[in-house]
Protein backbone atom coordinates (compact mmCIF):
# COMPACT_ATOMS: atom_id res chain seq x y z
CA UNK A 1 0.00 0.00 0.00
CA UNK A 2 1.44 3.42 -0.69
CA UNK A 3 2.51 6.02 1.81
CA UNK A 4 0.83 9.04 1.29
CA UNK A 5 1.95 11.13 4.41
CA UNK A 6 5.12 9.37 5.51
CA UNK A 7 6.62 7.69 2.33
CA UNK A 8 9.19 5.42 3.36
CA UNK A 9 11.88 7.27 1.59
CA UNK A 10 15.09 7.79 3.37
CA UNK A 11 16.18 11.07 4.63
CA UNK A 12 12.52 12.52 3.08
CA UNK A 13 12.82 15.54 5.42
CA UNK A 14 15.91 16.87 4.12
CA UNK A 15 15.27 19.57 1.25
CA UNK A 16 17.04 18.27 -1.36
CA UNK A 17 15.87 14.25 -1.08
CA UNK A 18 12.28 15.91 -0.94
CA UNK A 19 13.10 17.78 -4.06
CA UNK A 20 14.68 14.79 -6.25
CA UNK A 21 10.94 12.89 -5.66
CA UNK A 22 9.25 15.90 -6.98
CA UNK A 23 8.78 18.28 -4.29
CA UNK A 24 7.12 21.54 -4.18
CA UNK A 25 6.32 20.83 -8.05
CA UNK A 26 2.28 20.20 -6.64
CA UNK A 27 3.01 23.99 -5.52
CA UNK A 28 4.18 24.82 -9.09
CA UNK A 29 0.93 22.60 -10.55
CA UNK A 30 -0.98 24.41 -8.23
CA UNK A 31 -0.12 28.29 -9.17
CA UNK A 32 -1.06 27.35 -13.36
CA UNK A 33 -4.79 27.17 -11.86
CA UNK A 34 -7.33 29.17 -9.94
CA UNK A 35 -8.41 29.15 -6.57
CA UNK A 36 -11.47 27.70 -7.29
CA UNK A 37 -10.24 25.16 -9.33
CA UNK A 38 -7.98 24.39 -6.08
CA UNK A 39 -10.90 23.83 -4.03
CA UNK A 40 -12.76 22.16 -6.39
CA UNK A 41 -9.91 19.61 -6.53
CA UNK A 42 -10.09 19.39 -2.72
CA UNK A 43 -14.17 18.72 -2.31
CA UNK A 44 -14.08 16.68 -5.19
CA UNK A 45 -11.67 14.03 -3.00
CA UNK A 46 -12.91 14.39 -0.56
CA UNK A 47 -10.46 15.05 1.92
CA UNK A 48 -11.53 15.10 5.74
CA UNK A 49 -10.02 16.98 8.27
CA UNK A 50 -7.60 14.80 10.44
CA UNK A 51 -8.01 16.61 13.86
CA UNK A 52 -10.56 14.94 15.21
CA UNK A 53 -14.16 15.93 13.24
CA UNK A 54 -13.78 14.81 10.23
CA UNK A 55 -14.83 17.92 8.31
CA UNK A 56 -14.75 18.42 3.98
CA UNK A 57 -11.31 20.07 4.11
CA UNK A 58 -12.35 21.46 0.69
CA UNK A 59 -15.79 22.70 1.75
CA UNK A 60 -14.25 24.00 4.65
CA UNK A 61 -11.83 26.41 2.30
CA UNK A 62 -14.72 27.38 0.65
CA UNK A 63 -16.39 29.18 3.26
CA UNK A 64 -13.43 31.81 3.40
CA UNK A 65 -14.99 35.13 1.88
CA UNK A 66 -13.87 35.88 -1.76
CA UNK A 67 -14.41 39.59 -2.28
CA UNK A 68 -13.20 41.17 0.99
CA UNK A 69 -10.67 43.18 1.87
CA UNK A 70 -9.94 42.00 5.04
CA UNK A 71 -6.50 39.71 5.59
CA UNK A 72 -6.87 36.18 5.58
CA UNK A 73 -4.88 33.58 7.86
CA UNK A 74 -4.38 29.90 7.67
CA UNK A 75 -4.09 28.17 10.99
CA UNK A 76 -2.08 24.78 10.90
CA UNK A 77 -2.95 22.67 14.14
CA UNK A 78 -0.08 21.00 15.35
CA UNK A 79 -0.87 21.10 18.77
CA UNK A 80 -1.65 17.31 19.54
CA UNK A 81 -2.22 16.57 22.83
CA UNK A 82 -5.01 14.30 23.09
CA UNK A 83 -4.12 11.28 24.98
CA UNK A 84 -3.48 8.31 22.67
CA UNK A 85 -2.16 10.96 19.78
CA UNK A 86 1.06 11.06 18.31
CA UNK A 87 1.29 11.06 14.72
CA UNK A 88 1.24 14.81 14.12
CA UNK A 89 4.77 14.13 15.31
CA UNK A 90 5.72 11.74 12.55
CA UNK A 91 5.26 14.28 10.04
CA UNK A 92 6.99 17.11 11.86
CA UNK A 93 10.05 14.85 11.82
CA UNK A 94 9.65 12.68 8.92
CA UNK A 95 8.09 14.53 6.23
CA UNK A 96 7.75 18.57 6.94
CA UNK A 97 8.23 19.84 3.63
CA UNK A 98 5.18 17.93 2.39
CA UNK A 99 3.61 20.16 5.58
CA UNK A 100 4.98 23.10 4.27
CA UNK A 101 4.16 22.31 0.76
CA UNK A 102 0.20 21.49 1.60
CA UNK A 103 0.56 25.05 3.54
CA UNK A 104 1.69 27.22 0.73
CA UNK A 105 -1.38 25.61 -1.35
CA UNK A 106 -4.14 26.25 1.16
CA UNK A 107 -2.68 29.76 1.63
CA UNK A 108 -3.06 29.95 -2.06
CA UNK A 109 -6.41 28.61 -2.63
CA UNK A 110 -8.22 30.39 0.54
CA UNK A 111 -6.23 33.50 -0.29
CA UNK A 112 -3.93 34.01 3.18
CA UNK A 113 -0.85 36.11 2.88
CA UNK A 114 0.63 34.42 6.65
CA UNK A 115 -0.07 30.64 8.05
CA UNK A 116 0.76 30.05 11.58
CA UNK A 117 1.58 26.36 12.17
CA UNK A 118 0.92 26.25 15.94
CA UNK A 119 3.04 23.05 17.54
CA UNK A 120 2.60 22.08 21.16
CA UNK A 121 5.32 22.99 23.23
CA UNK A 122 6.42 20.19 24.70
CA UNK A 123 7.31 18.95 20.71
CA UNK A 124 10.90 21.14 21.69
CA UNK A 125 12.83 19.10 19.11
CA UNK A 126 10.34 18.46 16.47
CA UNK A 127 9.65 22.50 16.52
CA UNK A 128 13.25 22.65 15.45
CA UNK A 129 13.22 20.12 12.93
CA UNK A 130 10.31 22.06 11.54
CA UNK A 131 11.72 25.39 11.35
CA UNK A 132 15.15 24.00 10.43
CA UNK A 133 13.03 22.69 7.08
CA UNK A 134 11.29 26.03 7.34
CA UNK A 135 14.48 27.40 7.32
CA UNK A 136 15.85 25.92 4.15
CA UNK A 137 12.67 26.09 2.29
CA UNK A 138 12.69 29.72 2.75
CA UNK A 139 16.11 29.81 1.71
CA UNK A 140 15.60 28.03 -1.45
CA UNK A 141 12.76 30.13 -2.44
CA UNK A 142 10.02 27.99 -1.65
CA UNK A 143 8.20 30.19 0.53
CA UNK A 144 8.23 34.50 1.22
CA UNK A 145 8.48 36.98 -0.94
CA UNK A 146 11.24 34.84 -2.91
CA UNK A 147 8.43 32.52 -4.03
CA UNK A 148 7.11 34.79 -6.34
CA UNK A 149 10.55 34.14 -8.70
CA UNK A 150 10.44 30.40 -7.99
CA UNK A 151 6.90 29.44 -9.11
CA UNK A 152 6.13 32.13 -11.63
CA UNK A 153 3.62 33.48 -10.10
CA UNK A 154 2.19 37.29 -8.17
CA UNK A 155 1.46 35.18 -4.92
CA UNK A 156 3.45 34.97 -1.88
CA UNK A 157 2.60 34.27 1.70
CA UNK A 158 4.87 33.38 5.27
CA UNK A 159 4.71 30.18 7.54
CA UNK A 160 5.29 30.80 10.87
CA UNK A 161 5.78 28.40 13.88
CA UNK A 162 4.20 29.16 16.93
CA UNK A 163 5.19 27.18 19.86
CA UNK A 164 2.03 26.26 22.36
CA UNK A 165 2.77 25.96 26.05
CA UNK A 166 1.24 23.38 27.58
CA UNK A 167 -2.60 23.89 27.01
CA UNK A 168 -4.57 21.18 25.58
CA UNK A 169 -7.53 23.19 25.02
CA UNK A 170 -5.23 25.57 22.90
CA UNK A 171 -6.06 22.41 20.63
CA UNK A 172 -9.67 23.99 20.07
CA UNK A 173 -9.42 26.17 17.04
CA UNK A 174 -10.67 29.15 18.43
CA UNK A 175 -8.74 29.11 21.54
CA UNK A 176 -6.11 28.47 19.63
CA UNK A 177 -6.08 31.63 17.47
CA UNK A 178 -6.23 33.41 21.04
CA UNK A 179 -3.17 31.75 22.08
CA UNK A 180 -1.84 33.00 18.80
CA UNK A 181 -2.81 36.46 19.77
CA UNK A 182 -0.88 36.17 22.82
CA UNK A 183 -4.34 35.85 25.10
CA UNK A 184 -5.07 33.08 27.92
CA UNK A 185 -6.60 30.59 25.42
CA UNK A 186 -10.01 30.43 25.82
CA UNK A 187 -12.32 29.37 23.41
CA UNK A 188 -14.48 31.47 21.65
CA UNK A 189 -18.17 31.43 21.54
CA UNK A 190 -19.47 30.52 17.84
CA UNK A 191 -20.88 31.92 15.94
CA UNK A 192 -19.04 33.44 14.57
CA UNK A 193 -16.89 31.20 13.06
CA UNK A 194 -13.39 31.41 12.04
CA UNK A 195 -14.08 31.78 8.42
CA UNK A 196 -15.93 34.92 9.10
CA UNK A 197 -14.50 36.18 12.35
CA UNK A 198 -10.86 34.63 13.18
CA UNK A 199 -7.05 35.52 14.32
CA UNK A 200 -7.44 39.61 14.87
CA UNK A 201 -11.08 39.16 13.69
CA UNK A 202 -10.22 38.41 10.10
CA UNK A 203 -11.21 35.60 8.02
CA UNK A 204 -9.51 32.57 8.98
CA UNK A 205 -9.38 28.63 8.32
CA UNK A 206 -7.42 26.50 10.80
CA UNK A 207 -6.68 22.45 9.54
CA UNK A 208 -4.70 19.83 11.08
CA UNK A 209 -0.94 18.98 10.35
CA UNK A 210 -2.15 15.72 8.40
CA UNK A 211 -5.24 16.95 6.38
CA UNK A 212 -2.78 19.58 5.13
CA UNK A 213 -0.01 17.22 4.55
CA UNK A 214 -2.22 15.67 2.25
CA UNK A 215 -2.50 18.29 0.07
CA UNK A 216 0.44 18.05 -2.23
CA UNK A 217 -0.31 14.76 -3.48
CA UNK A 218 -3.67 15.36 -3.73
CA UNK A 219 -2.86 18.05 -6.30
CA UNK A 220 -0.13 16.48 -7.93
CA UNK A 221 -2.78 13.02 -8.97
CA UNK A 222 -5.72 14.30 -8.71
CA UNK A 223 -8.78 14.05 -6.68
CA UNK A 224 -10.05 11.07 -8.94
CA UNK A 225 -6.83 8.86 -7.31
CA UNK A 226 -7.30 10.11 -3.46
CA UNK A 227 -10.81 9.62 -3.72
CA UNK A 228 -10.44 6.03 -4.92
CA UNK A 229 -8.19 5.00 -1.86
CA UNK A 230 -10.06 3.59 1.61
CA UNK A 231 -13.46 4.07 2.37
CA UNK A 232 -15.64 6.46 -0.57
CA UNK A 233 -17.26 8.36 1.96
CA UNK A 234 -14.01 9.29 4.15
CA UNK A 235 -11.13 8.25 1.31
CA UNK A 236 -7.30 8.40 1.77
CA UNK A 237 -4.92 6.60 4.54
CA UNK A 238 -5.27 7.47 8.09
CA UNK A 239 -2.15 7.76 10.25
CA UNK A 240 -3.35 5.24 13.32
CA UNK A 241 -1.31 5.66 16.21
CA UNK A 242 -1.89 2.38 18.42
CA UNK A 243 -1.22 2.06 21.96
CA UNK A 244 -1.79 0.53 25.12
CA UNK A 245 -1.30 -3.88 25.49
CA UNK A 246 0.25 -4.10 22.36
CA UNK A 247 3.02 -6.01 20.83
CA UNK A 248 4.25 -3.25 18.22
CA UNK A 249 2.72 0.16 19.60
CA UNK A 250 3.12 2.86 16.91
CA UNK A 251 2.29 5.00 14.27
CA UNK A 252 0.69 2.95 10.96
CA UNK A 253 -0.32 5.19 8.12
CA UNK A 254 -3.30 2.90 6.24
CA UNK A 255 -6.35 3.40 3.93
CA UNK A 256 -9.57 4.47 5.95
CA UNK A 257 -11.46 1.55 6.61
CA UNK A 258 -8.99 -0.88 7.71
CA UNK A 259 -10.15 -3.39 10.02
CA UNK A 260 -9.43 -2.22 13.59
CA UNK A 261 -8.52 -5.78 14.19
CA UNK A 262 -6.59 -6.23 11.67
CA UNK A 263 -4.56 -3.01 12.63
CA UNK A 264 -4.09 -4.64 16.56
CA UNK A 265 -3.35 -7.75 15.34
CA UNK A 266 -1.49 -7.59 11.74
CA UNK A 267 0.37 -4.26 12.10
CA UNK A 268 0.76 -3.68 15.94
CA UNK A 269 1.88 -7.35 16.83
CA UNK A 270 -1.23 -8.35 18.79
CA UNK A 271 -1.74 -8.42 22.55
CA UNK A 272 0.82 -8.40 25.21
CA UNK A 273 1.29 -12.01 26.48
CA UNK A 274 -1.74 -13.17 23.89
CA UNK A 275 -4.40 -12.15 26.15
CA UNK A 276 -7.93 -11.08 25.21
CA UNK A 277 -8.77 -7.51 25.16
CA UNK A 278 -11.36 -5.87 27.23
CA UNK A 279 -11.29 -1.98 26.01
CA UNK A 280 -10.11 -0.04 22.83
CA UNK A 281 -10.88 3.36 22.50
CA UNK A 282 -10.57 4.02 18.26
CA UNK A 283 -9.72 7.72 18.35
CA UNK A 284 -8.43 9.13 21.16
CA UNK A 285 -9.14 9.58 25.24
CA UNK A 286 -12.48 11.37 24.14
CA UNK A 287 -14.35 9.08 21.86
CA UNK A 288 -16.66 6.59 22.80
CA UNK A 289 -14.46 3.01 24.00
CA UNK A 290 -15.74 0.22 22.18
CA UNK A 291 -16.25 -3.71 24.00
CA UNK A 292 -13.38 -5.84 23.64
CA UNK A 293 -15.99 -8.28 22.31
CA UNK A 294 -17.50 -6.19 19.95
CA UNK A 295 -14.68 -5.78 17.79
CA UNK A 296 -15.06 -7.98 14.64
CA UNK A 297 -15.98 -6.25 11.50
CA UNK A 298 -15.44 -2.97 12.95
CA UNK A 299 -13.67 -0.70 10.08
CA UNK A 300 -11.66 2.80 11.13
CA UNK A 301 -13.17 5.54 9.52
CA UNK A 302 -15.99 7.96 10.37
CA UNK A 303 -19.08 6.46 9.07
CA UNK A 304 -18.04 2.94 10.07
CA UNK A 305 -16.78 4.21 13.65
CA UNK A 306 -20.00 6.21 14.09
CA UNK A 307 -22.62 2.93 12.86
CA UNK A 308 -21.00 1.48 16.08
CA UNK A 309 -21.08 4.38 18.51
CA UNK A 310 -17.64 6.00 18.45
CA UNK A 311 -15.75 8.31 16.49
CA UNK A 312 -12.43 8.19 14.93
CA UNK A 313 -10.95 11.48 16.05
CA UNK A 314 -7.41 11.35 15.96
CA UNK A 315 -7.10 7.95 14.98
CA UNK A 316 -5.08 7.44 18.39
CA UNK A 317 -6.12 3.54 18.94
CA UNK A 318 -5.66 2.62 22.76
CA UNK A 319 -5.41 -0.88 23.50
CA UNK A 320 -6.49 -2.11 26.78
CA UNK A 321 -6.15 -6.55 27.88
CA UNK A 322 -8.67 -8.17 29.78
CA UNK A 323 -7.14 -7.60 32.67
CA UNK A 324 -7.03 -3.73 32.62
CA UNK A 325 -9.06 -1.85 35.34
CA UNK A 326 -11.28 0.28 33.46
CA UNK A 327 -12.41 2.04 36.68
CA UNK A 328 -8.73 3.42 36.90
CA UNK A 329 -8.73 4.33 33.31
CA UNK A 330 -11.87 6.33 33.46
CA UNK A 331 -10.39 7.78 36.79
CA UNK A 332 -7.45 8.62 34.96
CA UNK A 333 -9.36 10.16 32.41
CA UNK A 334 -11.52 12.17 33.90
CA UNK A 335 -8.42 13.53 35.92
CA UNK A 336 -7.11 14.69 32.66
CA UNK A 337 -10.13 16.73 31.82
CA UNK A 338 -10.56 18.52 35.09
CA UNK A 339 -6.91 19.08 34.87
CA UNK A 340 -7.42 20.89 31.23
CA UNK A 341 -10.81 22.43 31.42
CA UNK A 342 -10.28 25.78 31.05
CA UNK A 343 -12.81 26.81 33.56
CA UNK A 344 -15.22 29.34 31.40
CA UNK A 345 -18.06 27.34 31.12
CA UNK A 346 -19.71 26.17 34.89
CA UNK A 347 -20.93 22.95 33.86
CA UNK A 348 -17.44 21.88 32.60
CA UNK A 349 -15.45 23.41 35.28
CA UNK A 350 -17.63 22.00 37.83
CA UNK A 351 -18.42 18.77 36.35
CA UNK A 352 -15.04 17.65 35.78
CA UNK A 353 -14.59 18.40 39.07
CA UNK A 354 -17.76 16.30 40.47
CA UNK A 355 -16.91 13.59 38.08
CA UNK A 356 -13.01 13.00 38.75
CA UNK A 357 -14.03 13.05 42.91
CA UNK A 358 -16.07 10.07 41.86
CA UNK A 359 -14.58 8.14 40.19
CA UNK A 360 -11.76 9.02 42.51
CA UNK A 361 -13.88 7.72 45.01
CA UNK A 362 -14.52 4.46 43.38
CA UNK A 363 -11.18 4.06 42.92
CA UNK A 364 -10.79 3.60 46.69
CA UNK A 365 -14.01 1.31 46.35
CA UNK A 366 -15.79 3.69 48.58
CA UNK A 367 -18.54 4.35 46.01
CA UNK A 368 -22.11 3.38 46.05
CA UNK A 369 -24.17 2.07 42.76
CA UNK A 370 -25.92 5.69 42.73
CA UNK A 371 -22.87 7.14 42.36
CA UNK A 372 -22.93 5.61 38.79
CA UNK A 373 -25.74 7.04 37.71
CA UNK A 374 -24.98 10.61 39.79
CA UNK A 375 -21.49 9.95 37.19
CA UNK A 376 -24.15 9.37 33.77
CA UNK A 377 -26.45 12.43 35.41
CA UNK A 378 -23.19 14.67 35.37
CA UNK A 379 -21.53 13.85 31.93
CA UNK A 380 -25.33 14.66 30.33
CA UNK A 381 -25.27 17.48 32.14
CA UNK A 382 -21.53 18.48 30.35
CA UNK A 383 -22.64 17.37 27.30
CA UNK A 384 -23.71 19.81 24.59
CA UNK A 385 -24.00 22.67 27.69
CA UNK A 386 -20.58 24.51 26.99
CA UNK A 387 -18.98 26.63 24.79
CA UNK A 388 -16.68 24.33 23.02
CA UNK A 389 -16.36 20.37 22.43
CA UNK A 390 -13.70 19.19 25.66
CA UNK A 391 -17.13 19.83 27.59
CA UNK A 392 -18.39 16.70 25.08
CA UNK A 393 -14.83 15.68 25.35
CA UNK A 394 -14.95 14.97 29.45
CA UNK A 395 -18.59 13.73 29.40
CA UNK A 396 -18.33 10.90 26.54
CA UNK A 397 -15.62 8.54 27.94
CA UNK A 398 -17.56 8.39 31.35
CA UNK A 399 -21.19 8.11 30.00
CA UNK A 400 -20.10 5.82 27.42
CA UNK A 401 -17.70 3.34 29.58
CA UNK A 402 -20.07 3.25 32.39
CA UNK A 403 -23.06 2.53 29.62
CA UNK A 404 -20.71 -0.45 27.78
CA UNK A 405 -19.02 -1.79 30.92
CA UNK A 406 -21.38 -1.44 33.67
CA UNK A 407 -20.10 -4.86 35.70
CA UNK A 408 -17.01 -3.52 36.00
CA UNK A 409 -18.31 -0.41 37.88
CA UNK A 410 -21.20 -2.85 39.72
CA UNK A 411 -18.01 -4.77 41.00
CA UNK A 412 -16.70 -1.85 42.81
CA UNK A 413 -19.65 -0.24 44.43
CA UNK A 414 -21.62 -1.32 47.19
CA UNK A 415 -25.26 -1.38 46.73
CA UNK A 416 -26.61 0.79 49.36
CA UNK A 417 -26.21 4.73 49.64
CA UNK A 418 -23.97 5.31 51.99
CA UNK A 419 -24.31 8.52 54.25
CA UNK A 420 -21.17 9.16 56.05
CA UNK A 421 -19.79 12.16 55.74
CA UNK A 422 -16.75 12.01 53.73
CA UNK A 423 -19.40 10.48 51.07
CA UNK A 424 -21.44 13.06 50.82
CA UNK A 425 -19.39 15.88 49.64
CA UNK A 426 -19.59 17.07 45.79
CA UNK A 427 -22.70 14.63 45.84
CA UNK A 428 -25.62 16.67 44.34
CA UNK A 429 -27.97 14.17 45.59
CA UNK A 430 -27.99 15.48 48.86
CA UNK A 431 -28.42 19.43 48.21
CA UNK A 432 -32.27 18.68 48.39
CA UNK A 433 -32.79 16.65 51.24
CA UNK A 434 -31.18 17.06 54.36
CA UNK A 435 -29.39 14.59 55.84
CA UNK A 436 -31.00 12.33 58.17
CA UNK A 437 -29.49 9.12 59.93
CA UNK A 438 -29.70 6.13 57.62
CA UNK A 439 -29.73 2.11 58.99
CA UNK A 440 -27.57 0.51 56.71
CA UNK B 1 15.10 40.69 41.45
CA UNK B 2 15.55 43.05 38.85
CA UNK B 3 14.99 42.27 35.11
CA UNK B 4 16.11 43.22 32.14
CA UNK B 5 16.22 41.23 28.49
CA UNK B 6 20.21 40.49 28.07
CA UNK B 7 21.43 42.52 25.06
CA UNK B 8 20.67 39.34 22.76
CA UNK B 9 17.55 38.36 23.81
CA UNK B 10 16.22 41.97 22.55
CA UNK B 11 17.36 41.22 19.24
CA UNK B 12 15.50 37.99 19.27
CA UNK B 13 12.48 39.70 20.60
CA UNK B 14 12.59 42.06 17.48
CA UNK B 15 12.68 39.41 15.16
CA UNK B 16 9.80 37.55 17.22
CA UNK B 17 7.96 40.92 16.38
CA UNK B 18 7.87 40.62 13.01
CA UNK B 19 6.01 37.31 13.15
CA UNK B 20 2.76 38.79 13.90
CA UNK B 21 1.04 42.09 13.19
CA UNK B 22 0.17 42.95 17.15
CA UNK B 23 2.90 43.10 19.82
CA UNK B 24 1.34 41.44 22.30
CA UNK B 25 0.97 38.25 19.80
CA UNK B 26 4.31 37.74 20.78
CA UNK B 27 3.91 37.71 24.88
CA UNK B 28 4.34 33.80 23.98
CA UNK B 29 7.65 33.21 22.45
CA UNK B 30 9.12 36.79 24.48
CA UNK B 31 8.02 34.80 27.86
CA UNK B 32 9.44 31.83 26.47
CA UNK B 33 12.77 33.91 25.85
CA UNK B 34 12.54 35.37 29.30
CA UNK B 35 12.14 32.00 30.89
CA UNK B 36 15.52 30.88 29.20
CA UNK B 37 17.06 33.71 30.46
CA UNK B 38 15.99 34.13 33.97
CA UNK B 39 14.66 30.15 34.41
CA UNK B 40 11.21 30.69 35.12
CA UNK B 41 9.08 33.57 35.10
CA UNK B 42 9.10 36.00 38.04
CA UNK B 43 6.77 39.55 38.99
CA UNK B 44 9.82 41.12 37.57
CA UNK B 45 9.82 39.29 34.16
CA UNK B 46 6.19 39.87 33.77
CA UNK B 47 6.26 43.80 34.42
CA UNK B 48 9.04 44.17 31.98
CA UNK B 49 7.79 41.88 29.26
CA UNK B 50 4.74 43.90 29.80
CA UNK B 51 6.49 47.03 29.62
CA UNK B 52 8.46 45.92 26.18
CA UNK B 53 5.15 44.32 24.56
CA UNK B 54 2.83 47.66 25.82
CA UNK B 55 0.42 45.59 27.65
CA UNK B 56 -1.39 45.53 30.67
CA UNK B 57 1.10 43.57 33.46
CA UNK B 58 -2.43 41.70 34.14
CA UNK B 59 -2.97 40.44 30.64
CA UNK B 60 0.64 39.23 30.92
CA UNK B 61 0.01 37.44 34.07
CA UNK B 62 -3.25 35.57 32.41
CA UNK B 63 -1.50 34.53 30.32
CA UNK B 64 2.00 33.15 32.50
CA UNK B 65 -0.66 31.49 34.58
CA UNK B 66 -3.06 29.92 31.89
CA UNK B 67 -0.21 28.04 30.31
CA UNK B 68 1.65 24.99 32.65
CA UNK B 69 4.95 25.59 30.88
CA UNK B 70 5.88 28.61 32.31
CA UNK B 71 6.93 28.25 35.78
CA UNK B 72 5.82 30.16 38.13
CA UNK B 73 8.60 29.42 40.27
CA UNK B 74 12.35 28.54 40.53
CA UNK B 75 12.59 25.21 39.77
CA UNK B 76 15.41 22.52 39.72
CA UNK B 77 18.41 22.47 37.23
CA UNK B 78 16.72 19.01 36.20
CA UNK B 79 13.28 19.34 35.83
CA UNK B 80 11.29 15.91 35.39
CA UNK B 81 8.23 15.39 34.33
CA UNK B 82 6.52 12.09 34.20
CA UNK B 83 3.69 10.73 31.27
CA UNK B 84 1.02 9.26 33.74
CA UNK B 85 -2.08 9.69 30.98
CA UNK B 86 -3.51 6.31 29.97
CA UNK B 87 -1.51 4.90 27.19
CA UNK B 88 1.56 5.37 30.16
CA UNK B 89 -0.62 4.24 32.73
CA UNK B 90 -0.93 1.09 30.85
CA UNK B 91 2.59 0.28 30.30
CA UNK B 92 3.76 1.02 33.95
CA UNK B 93 4.06 4.97 34.28
CA UNK B 94 2.47 5.23 37.60
CA UNK B 95 5.27 2.58 38.93
CA UNK B 96 7.82 4.82 36.82
CA UNK B 97 6.37 8.00 38.92
CA UNK B 98 6.39 6.51 42.14
CA UNK B 99 9.96 5.02 42.04
CA UNK B 100 10.68 9.06 41.02
CA UNK B 101 9.05 10.10 43.55
CA UNK B 102 10.00 8.01 46.33
CA UNK B 103 14.09 8.59 44.81
CA UNK B 104 14.34 12.25 44.93
CA UNK B 105 11.88 12.64 47.94
CA UNK B 106 9.69 14.88 46.06
CA UNK B 107 5.74 15.04 45.00
CA UNK B 108 4.65 16.80 42.18
CA UNK B 109 5.68 20.08 41.64
CA UNK B 110 8.46 19.99 44.23
CA UNK B 111 11.68 21.36 44.11
CA UNK B 112 14.94 19.58 45.52
CA UNK B 113 16.69 21.75 48.25
CA UNK B 114 19.60 21.75 46.46
CA UNK B 115 17.74 23.26 43.46
CA UNK B 116 18.80 20.37 41.49
CA UNK B 117 15.30 18.73 40.60
CA UNK B 118 11.90 19.16 40.40
CA UNK B 119 9.25 16.63 39.81
CA UNK B 120 6.19 17.12 37.21
CA UNK B 121 3.37 15.05 37.11
CA UNK B 122 1.89 15.57 33.28
CA UNK B 123 -0.64 14.61 31.09
CA UNK B 124 -0.01 13.05 27.49
CA UNK B 125 3.08 14.36 26.03
CA UNK B 126 2.90 12.43 22.60
CA UNK B 127 4.76 9.34 23.15
CA UNK B 128 1.80 7.00 23.74
CA UNK B 129 3.60 4.81 21.12
CA UNK B 130 6.53 4.46 22.95
CA UNK B 131 5.27 4.84 26.35
CA UNK B 132 6.10 5.12 29.29
CA UNK B 133 7.81 8.18 28.99
CA UNK B 134 9.70 10.51 30.71
CA UNK B 135 10.84 14.25 30.05
CA UNK B 136 14.09 15.99 31.63
CA UNK B 137 14.10 19.75 30.88
CA UNK B 138 12.92 19.45 27.07
CA UNK B 139 13.89 16.09 26.15
CA UNK B 140 11.89 12.69 25.70
CA UNK B 141 12.67 9.47 26.84
CA UNK B 142 10.99 7.02 26.13
CA UNK B 143 10.00 3.06 25.91
CA UNK B 144 11.54 3.30 29.24
CA UNK B 145 10.23 0.84 32.64
CA UNK B 146 11.20 1.41 36.54
CA UNK B 147 14.98 0.72 36.32
CA UNK B 148 15.70 2.69 32.92
CA UNK B 149 13.93 5.56 34.71
CA UNK B 150 15.96 5.08 37.73
CA UNK B 151 19.10 4.86 35.65
CA UNK B 152 18.58 8.04 33.56
CA UNK B 153 18.17 10.31 37.61
CA UNK B 154 21.14 8.88 38.25
CA UNK B 155 23.12 9.99 35.27
CA UNK B 156 22.29 13.74 35.99
CA UNK B 157 24.13 15.38 37.62
C1 LIG C 1 -10.58 20.30 23.28
C2 LIG C 1 -10.18 20.17 21.85
C3 LIG C 1 -8.87 19.89 21.52
C4 LIG C 1 -8.50 19.76 20.19
N1 LIG C 1 -7.20 19.47 19.91
C5 LIG C 1 -6.81 19.38 18.62
C6 LIG C 1 -5.45 19.14 18.29
O1 LIG C 1 -4.60 18.98 19.16
N2 LIG C 1 -5.11 19.07 16.97
C7 LIG C 1 -6.03 19.24 15.99
O2 LIG C 1 -5.68 19.20 14.82
N3 LIG C 1 -7.32 19.48 16.27
C8 LIG C 1 -7.73 19.56 17.55
N4 LIG C 1 -9.04 19.84 17.82
C9 LIG C 1 -9.97 20.05 16.70
C10 LIG C 1 -9.87 21.50 16.21
O3 LIG C 1 -10.75 22.30 16.94
C11 LIG C 1 -10.22 21.63 14.75
O4 LIG C 1 -11.46 21.05 14.53
C12 LIG C 1 -9.24 20.99 13.80
O5 LIG C 1 -7.95 21.42 14.04
C13 LIG C 1 -9.62 21.30 12.39
O6 LIG C 1 -8.75 20.67 11.50
P1 LIG C 1 -9.25 19.58 10.47
O7 LIG C 1 -10.56 20.04 9.92
O8 LIG C 1 -8.18 19.52 9.47
O9 LIG C 1 -9.40 18.32 11.25
C14 LIG C 1 -9.45 19.94 19.17
C15 LIG C 1 -10.76 20.22 19.50
C16 LIG C 1 -11.14 20.32 20.82
C17 LIG C 1 -12.56 20.62 21.15
S1 LIG D 1 -16.28 23.51 27.56
FE1 LIG D 1 -14.70 23.51 29.14
S2 LIG D 1 -12.81 23.88 28.02
FE2 LIG D 1 -14.48 24.44 26.61
S3 LIG D 1 -14.77 26.63 26.94
FE3 LIG D 1 -16.14 25.59 28.38
S4 LIG D 1 -14.96 25.42 30.29
FE4 LIG D 1 -13.52 25.89 28.65
S1 LIG E 1 -0.11 8.83 27.54
FE1 LIG E 1 1.92 9.23 28.11
S2 LIG E 1 2.69 10.07 26.28
FE2 LIG E 1 0.61 9.75 25.72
Amino acid sequence: MEKIVLPEIENFHQLDVYIQNAGYEAAKSAFTQTTNQIIDTVKKSGLRGRGGAAFSAGLKWSFMPKNNDKPKYLCVNGDESEPGSFKDRQILERNPHQLIEGTIIACYAIGAKSAYIYVRGEYHKWIKLLQKALDDAYEKGFVGEKMKETFGTDFSCNIYVHKGAGAYICGEESSLMNSIEGQRGYPRVKPPFPAQNGLWGNPTTINNVETITNIPPIIKKGWEWFSAIGEPKHPGTILFGVSGHVNNPGVFELPSGTLLTDIIYKYAGGVIGGKKIKCVIPGGSSMPPLRGDKLEGVKMDAESLKAVGSAIGTGGIMVMDEDTDLVRVLARIAKFYYHESCGQCTPCREGTGWMLKILNRLVRGEGTSKDLDLLITIAKNIEGNTICALGDAAAWPVKFMIARFREEFEAVVKDEVSLEPKNKVHSMRHTANPIAPVQV
Amino acid sequence: MEFKFSEENLQKIELVLKKYPTKQAAVMPVLYIAQEQNGWISKEVMVETASILEMNEEDVFGVVTFYTMYHKKEMGKYHIQVCTNVSCMLRGGYQIYDAVKEKLGLDNGDVSNDKKFSLEEVECMGSCGTAPMIAVNEDYFENLDKEKALQILDSLN
